[in-house]
């Protein structure tokens, strides 16, 4: 069960709070400029990457904010918790893990 | 009482002799005294066989001492209160405790399946993966019979006595094991003020100790145990855990910890309804972990060496010292490693006759070695046992010169008879909790063992889990770990001094992975390396043979380490095995990574208090009660209960739903609406915000005003319908469907949080705070002016789609001119107190309309007749307003969430599925819902379909059946046939209507 | 190959087991091949099968970059149907039961497919509809499902928690009782023994690196083991499909999660069908050897780290004791974790791509064992004539773009 830091209530357990998927995609602003292609990129396609990922948490069974967790998909280790206001840090490494043998 | 126990020390031991007890093995009753196990009362009562292999149905005795123990597995007790699976090891001895083998048939002793043994080279590895294939047909037959020999224990045969719980914790350093490396890491954390939980799976502290003959300080080691755990009973923040297993380490350093917390027979003796807490599952967070869980014991592989009483020497030390048992009178012991030694001299000093120790090192033992020669007992070094005699039992160890190489045939040159055979191939660490948390292994080629190498939380491992194998080493590195600990956290570890033992240096171990045989590998009597399994080295050279050459596919063709025990006894030994068919080093054949539970977990455990009624919170809402003395059936909708309808007279459903429904239809009914999700939005942007989300124009509903709006996903589906209400200029009121309401606030949230943080709105759920009591039907109105109303109710100053706060019957109420029905109605929000008193005077009062509360179901079919739909209902997921008819409620003039989506190429294709009314031609059969629709009838499958039903009443007020439907282009092929085809029926000629049949203009609404 | 039989067990064990041969070779990759399959999972292998008895392409390789079979194939809970709601869905997961049936004598290798039958139990009136609405259209598929009623499941299936005063009430299930389970191994190794007599080459620790494009087309993978040219590539790999994507320069509408399973102990024969229930979270078969295997949920959130979040196996033995109360006191031996592709409408993508040549398979989400054999039928057609089957045509990336997805999140919910 993770430990994840809510910015505003501290180190709370994992049930407390709800998964929210990638962080950081704008909904389009016109979205009828879009094409269908364009359009649906933005409705279906995530970076899914293994490693360091941006996500959206909320702490559903505290102060219910939203906020953005860094964590690693593969060693669920977690970089940081950020507000949606402060500017998020480049993560450390952006670059994706090669799958190792047999894991 | 001790009568019987024929194998029983007359003195020592850790067991209680003041209180003997009486037990059960297959029926017959046996003596064994409180501190017993099963294994070991068993063993003191001379009985060795205790059941019988999985695939060959070999005769089995006990051959350790805890956990790793493939054989004794036991059933316990009977009924509901049966114990499946239980190892004889780790049952406690208690009284009137009723023990079954689970192999074996008519019994464990005469098994007819033994014949299975004489073709065990028929059943090598796979055997079953290349036959029983023809005829096709036959495989459920075989299956039958594979099937027939499946599974140890029977599961209980009805629910569960126990209760169980889940305990939260958190502490800076969890101790995974209470031996001397544990204790002495628990005491450095706890003396430095550390918050400490040390857990062992033991049912007292001590670990290896409790079997040995130590000493510490010059005084038995128990003394040193028995201090150490004194002193931390005193620290007010250390929590001891004793038959507390540490099962599982999870990410983020969450452990579990399964308690073992009373007895059976104490359990039951509470009676059911005090039953105490049978076992407590801890949840905890440990900002330090030390691993200290000790090291398992690693039998010989050679001929026959699965025979009763063939055992490990360091479970023999633990029976003569633990239990005061002596499992065999006259012993030959046989190792690689100098620990056997020790267990030489346990047995010659409790007696036993020691006859030889086999040690197939050249040049035999350490320093023990002379200690050995002192009591007489004879050493052969450079020598193996390589078969043993005896079926039932042990009768005899054939012994040959070891040859240093592992496949070439040796000749036994000797037999020493015995009937018991001390082995020890070294010991293997237990790294499994340390490589759940992800940590890796490195293979020690001088202790050949896994270690625990690079940890990727944060933890620690100590003591025999560590490869310190001496008392010594264990304690000075529980010291280190414990240090280590406190000092991450930034504390001050405290001086501590090392006690002192008296150990003499060991000679090391020699690697035996395979002991040969008279004959070659594959013809010589069978080698055992997963005894549970009958995993033998034939089998790992045949699937090595047959290309299964990846450590993986090896465990999983011959089933190696899949047991109960989970390898912990052979996986070490296949490995090397295969290792040395490959030719490779063993780091290159690899480990695999271990995964929870480290030892077995009752399902009940994990469940927690969370069975039964607490599976789920049940949710009533405010006027449950008076629906529950009213005799209405509930139905389950998500968590809440609702009252599907309110049978008079022994009423059935149906009879009780036409009287509802007319009763609304002609005067006036009462639902109790209050599941709905309320929500309450205010703020400055509220306006703006709401049309970002409902696709009808907000702006345009003055204060007062109602809107029937609806939700989109981005992927345009209808996602939610409900009411929106304009209370004020800033403020708007919300409901949700029942199942609904909490994604709604969620999704508002998230939109409102992540996207359009700039817009100041405030969401806030009233879904527990309110009730509604809808009131429908044409008498409604004269109804609440009956009540007392202090406002005006008639159709000019109240008109239709408006809302009022208002005093009714005095108390303060909000009333929204919305109708589900189609009829006059009101929608009465009062706060959730309030609720059942204004139920009862609305019921009072109305007495003159013959005022009828109604449920679900006729909610259901009053909305139905009018072509009102339900989401989740006539809609699954794949439906667009625009399917529904809806095209009026979406705003040209602005965007929403989900707007684009409905612009892309399938959701403007014209045989979209829409919604439409159906009839049945021939009047009066009820469609069944969910039934399929097609074009024609008489076609062969795969059948086309062009549709569902969705929706499907009788209508009381129309006096047939109608029913809802998603058709394909349905809206443009009114007056059409189609036919509904459900399975099993003939099919029903249907016709597509207009969904509205039910005052189809909707005047009834707007008196 | 040589063929597997009664009467060779008996001749093998006379000559002490020593004259089997291996089941499939460990060749050393060659330089190029007319197809490259990447991923030895169940189907990875298929699809090289299939490709080498329907399409006659034989010089194929599958690359894997640890063991075969041991990604999802070897992680999930083995349970076979094909009582989907939608057509297509219904219809390719047909294809799969049809091969399911004939597999073991196919491959001479016994996979020991158990038509045992597959409840999915009904808790509210809502699930009721819904089992009407699906076992009615997979009657009309040509698919066989009934829908039985709460005492015909008592007798059915004992142990089962019928009682009307449960929380969450059975109130029925549809029975496909053609579905069953299936011995996971077994299906990668059937599978691989038997492309590998067809002469396939299964490449065991050989990880693709990358995916070299030229001109819009594939042209060859880089691999740990040197590079390997060809211009047909099937790319089979699960989770890790999008790692994969990216080396082409694609992107897939796919997120990896951690799915959860667990066994018992083994105990005697107590369940004899698989039982599963979407509302009251389970589900649930016995195995030959009499372990209880069940699966858990879905973790919410990504990883690609095989382990997921204890509260998921918690919630799995809620249900399953809620389901089954008398499995109180059997005790759980094991849990492992795998990684699921999920896609956002639950269903697989068997397409090409926009790099020529370039074929992925993926987004089977939990649901993806069932499929083994249609899949890699449908994919080695996909493959070998550079268009969809009319099976899987439906399940092409365009449907994202158009929104004609085959959403069986109501049939499927996360029950597989």
């Amino acid at each position: 069960m993770l430990l994840i830091e809510c910015p505003w209530c501290g180190p709370r357990a994992e049930t407390e709070f709800s998964y929210g998927g990638e962080a950081g995609i704008p909904r389009p602003a016109d979205p009828d400029a879009l094409s269908d292609a364009e359009w649906a990129d933005y409705l279906f396609y995530r970076s899914n990457p293994r490693g360091a990922h941006r996500e959206l948490w909320n702490h559903a069974q505290g102060c219910r904010r939203w906020f953005v967790v860094e964590r690693d998909t593969v060693t669920n280790r977690i970089a940081g918790s950020f507000r949606l206001d402060e500017t998020v840090p480049v993560p450390a490494s952006a670059a994706e893990k090669q799958p190792e043998q047999g894991d | 009482m001790a009568a019987g126990q024929a194998n029983r020390l007359p003195r020592g031991g850790r067991i209680d002799r003041s209180r003997p007890l009486r037990f059960s093995f297959d029926g017959k009753s046996y003596a064994g005294y409180a501190g017993d196990t099963l294994a070991s009362a068993l063993l003191a009562n001379g009985v060795s066989l205790l059941g019988r292999s999985f695939k060959l149905r070999r005769p089995r005795g006990i051959v350790g001492g805890g956990a790793e123990e493939p054989n004794a597995v036991m059933q316990v007790g009977e009924g509901a209160a049966a114990r499946p699976n239980l190892l004889a090891t780790q049952v406690e001895l208690e009284p009137g405790l009723a023990a079954r083998a689970t192999r074996g048939w008519p019994s464990t002793r005469f098994d007819i399946g033994a014949a299975l043994d004489s073709f065990g080279r028929i059943l090598g590895a796979g055997f079953y993966y290349k036959t029983f294939k023809y005829p096709r047909a036959w495989w459920k037959l075989y299956e039958h019979f594979i099937r027939r020999a499946a599974g140890f224990g029977k599961a209980p045969d009805s629910p569960d006595p126990d209760r169980y719980e889940h305990r939260n914790a958190h502490c800076d350093v969890l101790v995974a094991g209470g031996g001397p490396a544990g204790l002495m890491a628990a005491l450095t954390a706890a003396r430095a003020g550390a918050r400490v939980i040390l857990a062992d799976d033991d049912v007292e502290f001590g670990g290896s100790l409790l079997a040995g003959g130590d000493a510490i300080d010059g005084a038995p080691a128990m003394d040193w145990v028995a201090g150490a755990v004194a002193e931390l009973r005193e620290m007010p923040d250390c929590r001891l855990l004793s038959r507390g297993t540490v099962f599982g380490y999870h990410d983020h350093n969450f452990l579990t910890i399964v308690q073992r917390c009373v007895q059976e027979a104490d359990a039951a003796a509470q009676g059911p309804a005090r039953r105490p807490v049978a076992e407590r599952l801890w949840r905890v967070r440990a900002k330090r972990v030390v691993l200290a869980q000790g090291a398992f014991e690693r039998p010989l592989v050679f001929c026959n060496n699965d025979r009763p009483g063939v055992m490990l020497a360091s479970a023999v030390s633990g029976y003569i010292h633990r239990h005061a048992v002596l499992p065999g009178r006259r012993a030959v012991v046989f190792t690689n490693n100098d620990s056997a030694y020790r267990t030489a001299i346990d047995l010659a000093g409790a007696g036993a006759e020691v006859a030889a120790i086999v040690d197939s090192r050249p040049g035999g033992a350490g320093a023990i070695g002379q200690r050995v020669k002192e009591l007489g007992i004879p050493v052969l070094a450079g020598h193996v046992v390589s078969d043993v005699s005896g079926r039932r039992r042990v009768r005899g160890a054939g012994i040959a010169r070891w040859t240093g190489e592992p496949w070439s045939a040796v000749e036994i040159t000797l037999r020493i008879d015995c009937d018991l055979l001390a082995v020890s191939g070294g010991f293997s660490p237990a790294v499994h909790l340390h490589s759940q948390a992800g940590g890796k292994l490195e293979w020690d080629e001088s202790q050949l063992c896994f270690l625990p190498g690079e940890a990727r939380q944060p933890h620690d491992s100590a003591g025999a889990g560590n490869g310190k194998l001496s008392l010594g080493d264990c304690l000075a590195d529980g010291l280190r770990a414990g240090k280590a600990a406190v000092e991450a956290l930034g504390l001050n570890p405290p001086e501590i001094e090392i006690p002192a033992t008296n150990e003499s240096p060991a000679a090391p171990i020699k690697a035996l992975w395979r002991v040969p045989a008279a004959k070659d590998a594959d013809r010589c009597p069978k080698q055992f390396i997963d005894f549970q399994n009958d995993t033998t080295v034939a089998d790992i050279r045949l699937a090595v043979r047959e290309g299964y050459r990846n450590v993986e596919h090896v465990k999983r063709y011959t089933a190696l380490g899949f047991g109960t025990d989970q390898g912990k006894l052979g996986n070490i030994n296949g490995m090397a095995v295969l290792a040395e068919t490959l030719g490779k080093p063993i780091p290159e054949v690899g480990t695999t990574t271990f995964r929870p539970a480290y030892t077995p977990v009752r399902f009940g455990a994990g469940a927690g208090e969370s069975v039964g009624a607490l599976y789920d919170p049940v949710r009533k809402t405010a006027l449950h009660q008076w629906h529950e003395a009213a005799g209405a059936p509930m139905e389950v909708v998500g968590q809440w209960h609702r009252p599907r309808y309110f049978p008079r007279n022994g009423e059935d459903l149906h009879a009780a739903v036409a009287r509802e429904c007319l009763a609304v239809r002609n005067s006036v009914g009462i639902m109790d609406a209050s599941t709905l999700g309320k929500i309450d939005v205010r703020g400055p942007d509220a306006v703006n915000f709401l049309e970002r989300v409902y696709t009808h124009n907000v702006d345009r509903m003055k204060p007062g005003r109602c809107a029937y709006g609806i939700l989109l996903g981005e992927d345009g589906m209808v996602m939610d319908d409900g009411v929106m209400a304009r209370l004020a200029e800033d403020r708007f009121y919300l409901t949700t469907t029942t199942g609904g309401a909490a994604q709604v606030l969620d999704w508002l949230e998230k939109w409102l949080q992540t996207e359009w943080p700039e817009l100041e709105v405030w969401l806030t759920s009233l879904t527990e705070q309110f009730s509604t009591l809808a009131v429908a039907g044409p008498n409604s109105r004269a109804l609440l002016e009956k009540l007392g109303c202090d406002i005006p109710l008639d159709r000019e100053s109240f008109p239709f789609m408006h809302v009022r706060t208002a005093n009714l019957a005095g108390m303060p109420v909000s009333l929204f001119r919305v109708s589900f029905s189609g009829e006059l109605a009101f929608e009465i929000n009062i706060a959730s107190g309030l609720a059942p008193d204004l139920w009862r005077k609305l019921m009072d009062v109305g007495r003159e309309f013959e005022l009828t509360p109604y449920g679900t179901e006729t909610m259901h079919v009053l909305r139905a007749e009018k072509g009102f739909v339900i989401v989740g209902q006539d809609t699954d997921g794949s439906v667009t307003p625009v399917d529904l008819g809806m095209n009026w409620l979406l705003s040209k003039e602005k965007d929403f969430l989900g707007k684009r989506s409905l612009a892309r190429p399938d959701c403007l294709r014209a045989d979209r599925k829409q919604l439409v009314g159906l009839l049945s031609r021939a009047g009066c059969t009820v469609i069944p819902e969910g039934a399929q629709l097609i074009e024609r009838t008489g076609q062969r499958a795969p059948v086309p379909m062009c549709g569902h039903v969705t929706s499907s009443y009788h209508s009381a007020s129309l006096g047939h059946p109608i029913a809802l439907a998603l058709v394909a282009g349905g809206r443009g092929r009114r007056g059409e046939t189609l036919f509904a085809a459900p399975p099993g029926r003939e099919p029903i000629a249907v016709e597509i209507v207009s969904p509205a049949f039910y005052d189809p203009k909707g005047g009834r609404q707007h008196v | 190959m040589n063929r597997y039989s009664a009467f060779g067990l008996l001749r093998n064990a006379l000559s002490h087991n020593r004259n089997w041969r291996t089941a499939w070779r460990s060749p050393e990759p060659e330089k190029s091949y007319d197809a490259i399959i990447v991923g030895g999972g169940g189907h990875g292998l298929a699809t090289a099968y299939y490709l080498a008895k329907e399409h006659g392409i034989r010089n194929v390789a599958v690359l894997e970059k640890g063991w075969i079979g041991g990604g999802n194939t070897g992680r999930n809970t083995t349970i076979v149907r094909s009582n989907y709601l939608w057509t297509e869905a219904a219809l390719l997961y047909e294809k799969s039961m049809q091969l399911w049936e004939g597999l073991s004598q196919d491959l001479n290798y016994n996979v020991m497919f158990s038509q045992r039958g597959v409840y999915n139990l009904g808790h509210s009136l809502q699930d009721m509809r819904d089992i009407e609405r699906r076992v009615n259209a997979n009657r009309l598929n040509g698919i066989d499902a009934e829908v039985v009623g709460t005492a015909e499941l008592g007798k059915a299936i004992p142990h089962l928690n019928i009682s009307p005063g449960a929380r969450y009430p059975v109130l029925g299930a549809s029975l496909q009782r053609r579905g069953g389970v299936a011995r996971h191994d077994a299906v990668a190794w059937g599978f691989a023994r038997a492309a590998d007599a067809l002469g396939v080459d299964i490449i065991e620790q050989c990880q693709v690196t990358g995916i070299d494009v030229s001109g819009g087309k594939a042209v060859g993978v880089q691999t740990t083991r040197g590079p390997i040219a060809s211009d047909r590539i099937g790319v089979v790999v699960a989770g890790h499909a999008g790692v994969l994507a990216r080396m082409a320069g694609l992107r897939l509408p796919i997120e990896s999660h951690p799915l959860q399973a667990f066994v018992s102990e083994p105990i005697r024969p107590v369940l004899d069908t698989v039982v599963m229930s979407g509302a009251v979270h389970g589900y649930i078969s016995q195995s030959d050897k009499g372990e209880l295997v069940i699966g858990a949920g879905v973790d919410p959130y990504n990883g690609y780290g095989q382990r997921g979040s204890f509260p998921v196996i918690e919630h799995a033995l809620q249900a399953i004791v809620e389901l089954f109360p008398v499995f109180s006191r059997v005790r759980m031996l094991r849990l492992w974790g795998g990684i699921v592709d999920v896609a956002p409408d639950a269903c697989p993508i068997l397409s090409k791509t926009p790099v020529g040549g370039l074929y992925f398979n993926c987004g089977w989400g939990t649901g993806g064992f069932k499929a083994t054999p249609g899949s890699g039928w449908v994919f080695a057609h996909t493959m070998a004539h550079d268009e969809a089957h009319e099976l899987n045509a439906p399940f092409s990336l365009e449907r994202f773009s158009t929104g004609a997805l085959v959403d069986e999140h109501g049939a499927a919910a996360v029950a597989h």
